[in-house]
């Protein structure tokens, strides 16, 4: 059960103006799973999610829902019942809250009494119970996300899919809404596609991913595996994997590689042959900086590095280095007091050699 | 100069000296309203029963144009407010003009096509209420059209989106977006109400002015004034602006309301 497909798009193509904007040859939402499709603004992800959602007819290709293809007028509106789509924006009517939550309900043509009780079921989802009675226009950025969401929740939907749905909140309330969904989203059990363009986002809430650009998937799978082992530079920039050094490699032992990047010499993991190109790609949570070269570590790699910038970033400093090789590394802001670390002064960044993902590259 | 202006107006106080011809015709200026003024009260309050056939007729005949160019106007203004085609701009520009057509305009075309040689002279309506509403209807439409489109178009394009997602079929999809609407569409049923009830051309051009039959308050306005019964012409044209003031200040009404919820 746990690997049924409940919704998968197969061999989409959707032009416009005869620029390509999707071309996705397969793409599956597993049952109760949670995929992010994640990519820069214009990747097509909103677009995806609208035909996902029985929302746009592809031009080729088909969705398919519950292993049964989507074809006719009739199929399009039994998807539309099963899903529900949370807009970017809240996308509210100009009425009560309650009003608003029980929309679905209404179309559904529910009985009085199993609206109410549905609709107070998803206002309990998101905390805003309270709010029942207000009108949609008095609401906050935050409370109208959560009443969007209630609303979404409202109908049961099968699969529930989200755009952008964290975004234009502050930090506060998009911490308290995120925390509600997960708990929703594992309560109701229901199936979750999210466009997201924040890795942490991504991270936290993801199961599985699905890097899109230029409306082409660059590369889908697990969350762990798109983060650590990217399949090329883009998705390494995209997902956040800030040093992206590129070198040859020089000497491959047992797993063990060299590799030189400007004349620094990276151990890293992995294989590949002598003389090929590679990009080292290193993670800022990877880096340790020190002051002096004292006790033995086992990381295998140690450089001196002057530190050309830093930069706060909410709870950790970012610290631009330059090593011979630039280099990004995040440390907390306690750290960054007790090492007294400014621009221009002279640290110990070292890592793992088990922290530097090797990718091929081509040129 | 001054003594015989003043011999003139010792029945009258004067606020302030003016030069007497102008405090002549500012007298007549303001006897004739006031005169207009009592008529008018006159009229209403005795229920003349011509004055209230004229208002009545009024009513109907621009209440009827009016409730056909909100079936036309909107259903078609959404539709077009709501679908792509080809030459959706010059449609919609094509619409903006009309919110502009000049009444005799459409009085003369609607008199060419039911002139009793014309396509529609068979029906004999020439010179009656029907043909009226007719040419009102003409009227009203193209502002009732425009508004509602822009209506329409001005709410989120995602809305109907999320309201189809939420399992919405097509008619109640719109059903939602008009109710969404709903203050702009008020104000189309205003300024439709609002521009027939004071038209005059198209109206005398297809009604006659027939006294008892097709007369209504800016046909007949025109009439008396033409004639130089000033007074029943204001009086006439007082009822004209409180009707409108009444049906306007209604809608306002449920218009204000539903905003302030």
């Amino acid at each position: 059960m746990r690997d049924e497909i409940i919704l998968k798009a197969e061999k989409i193509l959707l032009q416009r103006g005869g620029v390509t904007v999707l071309d996705i040859p397969e793409l599956a939402v597993r049952r109760g799973g949670i995929l992010a499709l994640i990519g820069p603004n214009g990747a097509g992800k909103s677009t995806l999610l609208l035909m996902l959602a029985g929302l746009l007819h592809p031009q080729r290709g088909r969705i398919y829902f519950q292993q049964n293809p989507v074809e006719s007028r009739a199929d399009f509106h039994t998807l539309r019942r099963q899903v529900s789509v949370v807009f970017q924006e809240p996308l509210l009517l100009n009425s009560a809250v309650f009003e608003n939550v029980a929309l679905g309900l209404k179309f559904r043509g529910l009985s009085r009494d199993a609206v109410k009780e549905r609709v107070r079921q998803a206002l309990d989802y998101f905390g805003i119970r309270h709010l029942e009675q207000r009108s949609a226009g008095t609401l906050s950025g935050g409370e109208a996300k959560r009443v969007s969401l209630a609303r979404a929740f409202a109908i049961l939907p099968k699969v529930i899919l989200l755009d952008e749905a964290f975004n234009a909140l502050d930090p506060p309330s998009r911490e308290g809404i995120i925390q509600d969904l997960q708990k929703t989203l594992e309560e109701t059990k229901t199936t979750a596609v999210l466009a997201l363009h924040d890795r942490e986002e991504t991270l936290r809430l993801a199961q599985e991913v699905c890097v899109l650009h230029d409306g082409k998937i660059l590369q889908a799978g697990p969350t762990a595996e798109i983060f650590h082992h990217p399949a090329s530079e883009f998705v390494a920039q995209f997902v956040g994997t800030e040093t992206i050094l590129p070198g040859v490699i020089q000497h491959c032992v047992n797993g063990n590689v060299t590799v030189v990047v400007n004349g620094r010499r990276i151990e890293a993991v992995g294989e590949g042959g002598i003389g090929q190109k590679v990009y080292c790609c290193l993670r800022p949570e990877n880096v340790t900086i020190s002051r002096s070269e004292t006790a033995k570590t086992s990381a295998r790699n140690s450089f001196e590095a002057r530190v050309v910038d830093v930069i706060r970033q909410g709870y950790v400093n970012k610290l631009v280095l330059d090593c011979g090789f630039p280099l990004v590394a995040y440390i907390t802001l306690s750290s960054c007091e007790d090492l007294d670390i400014a621009p221009n002064a002279v640290v110990l960044a070292s890592f793992k050699a088990t922290a530097v993902h090797l990718l091929r590259r081509l040129d | 100069m001054r003594g015989k202006g003043e011999d003139e107006n010792k029945d009258y106080p004067r606020p302030f000296p003016l030069p007497s011809r102008v405090g002549k015709c500012l007298r007549c200026f303001v006897e004739l309203i006031f005169q207009g003024i009592a008529k008018a009260f006159e009229l209403i309050v005795h229920f003349n029963p011509e004055v209230m056939g004229i208002t009545w007729l009024s009513l109907k005949v621009s209440g009827i144009a009016t409730f056909i160019s909100l079936l036309i106007g909107i259903s078609l203004g959404v539709a077009i407010a709501l679908n792509n085609f080809y030459g959706k701009k010059i449609v919609i520009s094509l619409i903006n003009t009309g919110m502009g057509l000049p009444p005799v305009v459409v009085g003369l075309f609607v008199t060419i096509f039911i002139w009793r040689s014309g396509p529609f002279g068979s029906l004999g309506i020439l010179y009656t209420p029907t043909a009226m509403i007719i040419a009102q209807a003409i009227i009203a439409t193209p502002i009732v059209m425009g508004i509602s489109l822009a209506a329409i178009q001005n709410l989120h394009p995602n809305l109907r989106l999320q309201i189809l997602s939420l399992g919405a079929s097509r008619l109640q999809m719109v059903l939602v977006l008009i109710k969404e609407a709903k203050l702009p569409l008020l104000a189309a049923v205003m300024a439709g109400f609002g521009g027939v009830i004071s038209e005059v051309g198209a109206s005398i051009m297809v009604g006659g002015n027939i006294k008892g039959y097709s007369r209504v308050l800016t046909t007949a306005t025109v009439m008396e004034t033409s004639k130089g019964n000033f007074d029943i012409a204001i009086a006439l044209g007082i009822i004209l602006l409180m009707l409108a003031f009444v049906i306007n200040f209604l809608l306002t009404q449920i218009q204000q309301r539903q905003r302030l919820r």
